[in-house]
């Protein structure tokens, strides 16, 4: 078994009336990537505040690499790294000096932190901007700045809060390729939280589906894709409808079958069994079957499921405040 | 606490002052523009609004009036050292305009504590290691290292432009004046970095920064003596840090008989830096965790 490096116990964090994270309870296991998924407001960032010691909880507590997050908040921050949501370098200053900033905040002696950084630029790929002023880096540019900022103390966790926001595909792409590579370097936990259903699919060991403070369901992503049902098998019959529609009603794993015409729609929490004993049992009754696909269930469609709302379309007003935010930065210069 | 955790809390505090000061260094336009107001009431208004040159000006001719004109010079100069403690206006106020520069720079110490919560810079340093008041401390520094600078510049100017020194003014005196405003400018970043620990929003800094400026100007002695303000703002000058800031500087530097001894002038002047700056560390344990 490996060790649990975060475990939350009824952690709670109230704004006067309003309830933002509402007594949760989860474990992070050592090395795994775990993911928070949620709309906005649905208290994913007060989580991570609270469990990088920026908030105090209202009630409950979190044990962060072995340290109580109220008790011994300074060995907390010690053994973790954050990336926060919104950009945090200095923009007036350049990158190097950023870093090095960072790197004094963590009582860094000069010479390993000139070391350190270095290597950190080499991993990102910002070895030619670094000693240009971070307000004309891109978007991934800056991004990339702040994941070796998070990264300046070795960190045995990293906190990454919508590391990919308002990036586009190929960026994203990018700084997920970083993000591997230097957990796989520094054998990191990552705790994230993301909007994007893709990235959480795709990067994920574990995934906590969070709305309205509460966590609604914990899982792998193939664990959460199967528990709404699971994968939908589509098959189409050359003859004979009703004995098939009979046959197919009469086996084990079905949820549900729909058929028009010819065609069948069959949710089964399991398809890799499922098929071949499909196909056995409609061959040995005569039945020939013309065409057969199926289709993993999306994260979606889990995320549908658990908070009732799609995430497209809070998409949009998550690139509204970005929007606004990158105006107020402007509007400083 | 161990010598080491010391060294490490110094570190991180000369590093975070050195980046608000790096801001400022760099880009010489913006010392140059905050240079600007206080230079202009100097050359501008200093200049002009030169109470000696009303009765001394070399065509002073009264109609009516006879008298020699030596002895309405006389009367003058007798009317401008009791009321100023000194005959000459623009000296009187060149030392006001000292501390004019440090209250304006003190002032906008607590604009940079705004942006960098609206930036995420201040998240962020929340999640490092660094304790709380090293983040108020290294804003408090970094604008009273700006204030000393910015009235040495305007102290240079106003020398230029004929500053009348008192005839034995020795490197002591100018200690004690930097003394003064070091004081005087440790207590105001103070208060306006408090004032802006949990604001979020720049529009309500602004407002606090134009609420408090010209009333704490005009009711200290930079540009007038107390005694001829209305009895009701006498009051308030007496406890204004502003008021004792001068009058260190014009008994230092002018050699003026001040409103106070020097002794009550440090004293008031010590005071008020050190609660200030005391209870800005106890706020910044208090409010910059949430």
């Amino acid at each position: 078994m490996t060790e649990d490096i975060i475990k939350a116990i009824n952690l709670t964090k109230k704004f006067g009336l309003l309830v933002a994270v509402d007594h949760v309870n989860f474990e992070v296991k050592k090395g795994e990537i775990f993911g928070f998924l949620g709309p906005n407001g649905a208290g994913k960032t007060t989580t991570i505040n609270m469990l990088t010691t920026v908030l105090k909880p209202t009630e409950g507590t979190a044990i962060v690499n072995g340290y109580e997050i109220t008790k011994q908040p300074l060995k907390v921050r010690q053994s973790i790294g954050v990336v926060h949501q919104e950009y945090t370098a200095d923009e007036d200053l350049t990158g190097w000096e950023n870093l090095m900033l960072m790197a004094s905040l963590y009582g860094l002696p000069r010479e390993v932190a000139k070391k350190r950084v270095e290597e950190l630029v080499e991993l990102v790929e910002l070895k030619n901007a670094i000693k240009r002023k971070v307000e004309t880096y891109s978007g991934g540019m800056r991004r990339r700045l702040e994941i070796a900022m998070g990264l300046i103390n070795r960190p045995k966790i990293l906190f990454l809060d919508e590391p990919t926001l308002g990036l586009d595909v190929q960026t994203r792409a990018a700084i997920w390729s970083y993000i591997l590579k230097l957990k796989e370097q520094y054998e990191m936990t990552i705790f994230m939280t993301t909007h994007y259903l893709e990235e959480a699919d795709l990067y994920c060991d574990r995934i906590a589906i969070i709305d309205k403070g509460k966590i609604v369901k914990i899982g792998s992503p193939k664990e959460l894709k199967g528990s709404i049902g699971g994968y939908i098998v589509t098959v189409q019959v050359a003859n004979d409808i009703i004995s098939a529609l009979k046959i197919i009603e009469s086996m084990n794993n079905v949820n549900e079958v729909k058929n028009k015409g010819d065609t069948f729609r069959i949710k089964t929490k399991d398809a890799e069994s499922f098929i071949p004993e499909l196909m056995e049992k409609l061959n040995k009754n005569g039945i020939k079957v013309i065409k057969i696909s199926v289709s993993e269930p999306s994260m979606d469609e889990v995320y549908m499921e658990y908070t009732g709302k799609s995430l497209r379309d809070e998409q949009s007003s998550w690139e509204e405040a970005f929007v606004f935010h990158r105006t107020i930065r402007r509007a400083r210069r | 606490m161990s010598e080491k955790q010391s060294l490490y809390i110094l570190n991180s505090l000369i590093s975070l002052t050195n980046r608000e000061l790096k801001k400022w260094y760099k880009v010489p336009v913006i010392l140059f523009l905050s240079l600007f107001q206080p230079i202009i009431w100097l050359v501008l208004f200093g200049k002009s609004m030169n109470m000696g040159s009303i009765f001394t000006g070399t065509s002073i001719e009264i109609p009516g009036l006879n008298m020699p004109k030596e002895i309405i010079n006389e009367i003058a100069s007798k009317v401008l050292l009791l009321r100023f403690g000194t005959t000459d206006y623009f000296s009187y106020l060149a030392a006001g305009m000292v501390s004019f520069i440090i209250l304006f720079t003190s002032m906008s110490s607590g604009m940079t504590m705004v942006w960098d919560r609206r930036l995420g810079f201040l998240n962020k340093l929340l999640t490092t290691p660094i304790p709380r008041p090293v983040i108020i401390l290294s804003k408090t520094f970094s604008a009273v290292l700006r204030a000393l600078v910015q009235a040495t510049i305007v102290l240079l100017v106003a020398t230029l432009l004929g500053l009348q020194y008192k005839p034995n003014v020795s490197a002591i005196d100018f200690l004690g004046v930097y003394l003064a405003l070091f004081l005087m400018a440790l207590g105001l970043s103070s208060l306006f970095i408090m004032l802006a620990i949990r604001a979020s929003s720049w529009e309500s800094q602004m407002a606090i920064m134009n609420l408090l400026n010209l009333p704490l100007l005009f009711s200290s002695n930079a540009f007038y003596p107390i005694d001829i303000m209305p009895y009701w703002l006498q009051p308030f000058a007496y406890i204004n840090p502003i008021t004792y800031t001068n009058d260190i500087v014009r008994q230092l530097l002018l050699g003026t008989t001040g409103i106070n001894s020097l002794f009550i002038d440090y004293l008031y002047l010590i005071s008020f830096a050190s609660f200030l700056s005391s209870v800005g560390i106890i706020l910044s344990w208090k409010y910059l965790s949430r």
